[in-house]
């Protein structure tokens, strides 16, 4: 499977979370916090604490630990609090 | 019709699905995940296939989000969304049933220490949770660091991840904790072989065990580039002089766990101590509600196994079914129960780790809050209860709803048991305004 992250293209195995793409990239965080602007990534790994939104297919707020990828995703990191486009 | 709801896929629910489908009544069981386990059977996703069975009569809903839980007269209507993981295209449902049985388990529990909100401090379990259900390492030299037997084998599936663990450090001394209720620890014994091969993993690596030691911080600007880990005292106080500076990248952090109480709470089940109260059929204080596995005590997947098929026989009887009582599966829990107690003794979380923090330390992640803000709101503005914390400092109004920082807050404001004060949540996660809005199709209770 194919994938963007930020623009440039990955590859993805079935069956991968996007937490799992993003970290197998190098990326240690793809989000940053709405007041401090702090960078945030993956922390509980298991839905609970919401640190690890994502922008995917321009729906912002998803947990990049739950989502699975699907052929052609277009994920981008998430900046502070965004609207859907 | 006749049918008992199970929500969670893990070690109970999935026992509770079999000994309710067992009697003949319908099952419908309810889990976030694509495949069945839970966190302790995590399957590697990238595998086709799903290594556990239902049996036939349970409808195995997977990828499936409890949105909310709904009292109605004589059970409950389980509000679920079924789809990509946060995605605005899930399928909307709402099913009824006069038998229901919470088997949400529960995540780790991290106290707040400078640094945590780095990227690159993981909890054991996310650490767990991509080396053994994804193949993906969460650092290249990472620490292991908290309390309980839960860290060895995060430690080894880290290696086997191809991460280079420079230590395991365990806050407690549970050689001691043991020695101290012999019979509690004999009753785990079956575990013991387990973790034998746990300690012969990690010493073919050369990781070395410390005991009473903690990472009380995270260092780096803008990700872990190393840790600073202290002797505890019996307490967790560190004891002078006895830093000492680890470069690692990554950090996985477990202090034992939390149950996910939101949605026996939804289901007005009474808490004690933080847990859901039940009585020797897993029968919850709300009639037709079992609770069975980490949600009524934190006690691993055998006990959870054996809590889950007494609830799944307890909650068909209640539809009318035939049931031989489950004496088995009863006797397996007392068991399991002397074993948990046992483990509880031996690794307990002490009061120490509110000394870690510093003014500046983010308790509340989502919001921002810091452990200065939240003193401020105490001793200063006399803040009393949760609620009124909750809107003076905004700790636990974030999008995990309190889930992560809810324990941490109701301790260092020292509010008693106010832990499931965080836990109510009419809307259990996150759904969009459009999917409120739709109809969905409701199956009615017989």
């Amino acid at each position: 499977m194919r994938v963007r992250v930020d623009g440039a293209e990955h590859v993805a195995e079935r069956g991968q979370t996007v937490a799992a793409v993003l970290l197998a990239a190098g990326r240690g965080s793809w989000r940053t916090t709405r007041i401090g602007g702090r960078p945030r990534g993956l922390f509980c790994g298991i839905g609970v604490c919401f640190d690890c939104l994502v922008v995917v297919n321009g729906v912002p707020d998803v947990r990049a630990c739950q989502r699975v990828v699907a052929d052609g995703d277009d994920i981008r990191s998430q900046d502070g609090a965004e609207l859907p486009s | 019709m006749r049918r008992v709801v199970v929500v969670g896929g893990g070690p109970a629910g999935m026992a509770a699905a079999k000994a309710a489908a067992s009697c003949g009544v319908e099952v419908v069981l309810i889990d976030a995940a694509p495949k069945l386990g839970g966190q302790y059977h995590r399957q590697d996703a990238r595998e086709s296939g799903d290594r556990f069975k239902l049996p036939d009569g349970v409808e195995h809903l997977a990828e499936s989000v409890v949105w909310a839980i709904e009292p109605i007269l004589e059970g409950h209507r389980v509000h679920v969304r079924t789809g990509p993981a946060d995605g605005p295209d899930r399928t909307g449902r709402a099913i009824e049933t006069r038998a229901l049985v919470l088997a949400t388990g529960a995540y780790d529990w991290t106290p707040p220490f400078p640094g945590w909100d780095l990227p690159g401090v993981y909890t054991a379990g996310a650490a767990q949770a991509m080396a053994k259900g994804q193949g993906v390492a969460v650092g290249e030299r990472v620490i292991v660091a908290g309390t309980g037997p839960f860290l060895l084998p995060v430690a080894t599936s880290l290696i086997d991840a191809g991460s280079r663990v420079s230590a395991i450090l365990e806050a407690n001394d549970p050689v001691a904790g043991f020695a101290a209720r012999p019979g509690g620890a004999l009753a785990g014994w079956t575990k013991a072989g387990e973790l034998a091969q746990y300690g012969a993993a990690l010493a073919r690596h050369d990781v070395p065990l410390r005991r009473r030691c903690a990472v009380i911080a995270a260092l780096g600007e803008d990700r872990v580039e190393a840790v600073l880990a202290a002797r505890l005292d019996e307490d967790w106080n560190p004891v002078p002089h006895t830093m000492r500076r680890f470069e690692v990248d990554a950090v996985a952090v477990g202090f034992g766990f939390t149950p996910q109480l939101e949605s026996a709470v939804a289901a007005r089940c009474e808490i004690e101590g933080g847990f859901v109260a039940v009585n020797a059929a897993q029968g919850t204080s709300v009639p037709g509600v079992f609770a069975a596995g980490e949600l009524t005590g934190i006690g691993g997947a055998d006990l959870a196994a054996a809590e889950g098929a007494v609830a799944g026989a307890a909650a068909a009887k209640r539809l009318g079914a035939k049931v031989r009582a489950p004496i088995g599966a009863m006797r397996r829990a007392r068991v399991g129960r002397r074993f948990a107690a046992a483990l509880a003794e031996a690794y307990p979380v002490r009061p120490g780790w509110r000394g870690w923090l510093r003014d500046g330390t983010i308790v509340c992640r989502c919001e921002e809050v810091a452990y200065g803000e939240i003193r401020h709101a105490v001793e200063d503005l006399d803040v009393g209860g949760a609620r009124s914390l909750k809107l003076a400092t905004r700790a636990g109004l974030g999008l995990c709803q309190g889930r992560i920082c809810g324990r941490n807050v109701a301790e260092l404001a020292s509010l008693p048991d106010a832990a499931d004060a965080f836990a109510r949540r009419p809307v259990a996660v996150p759904v969009r305004l459009g999917e409120l809005a739709e109809d969905v199709p409701v199956d009615e209770a017989p």
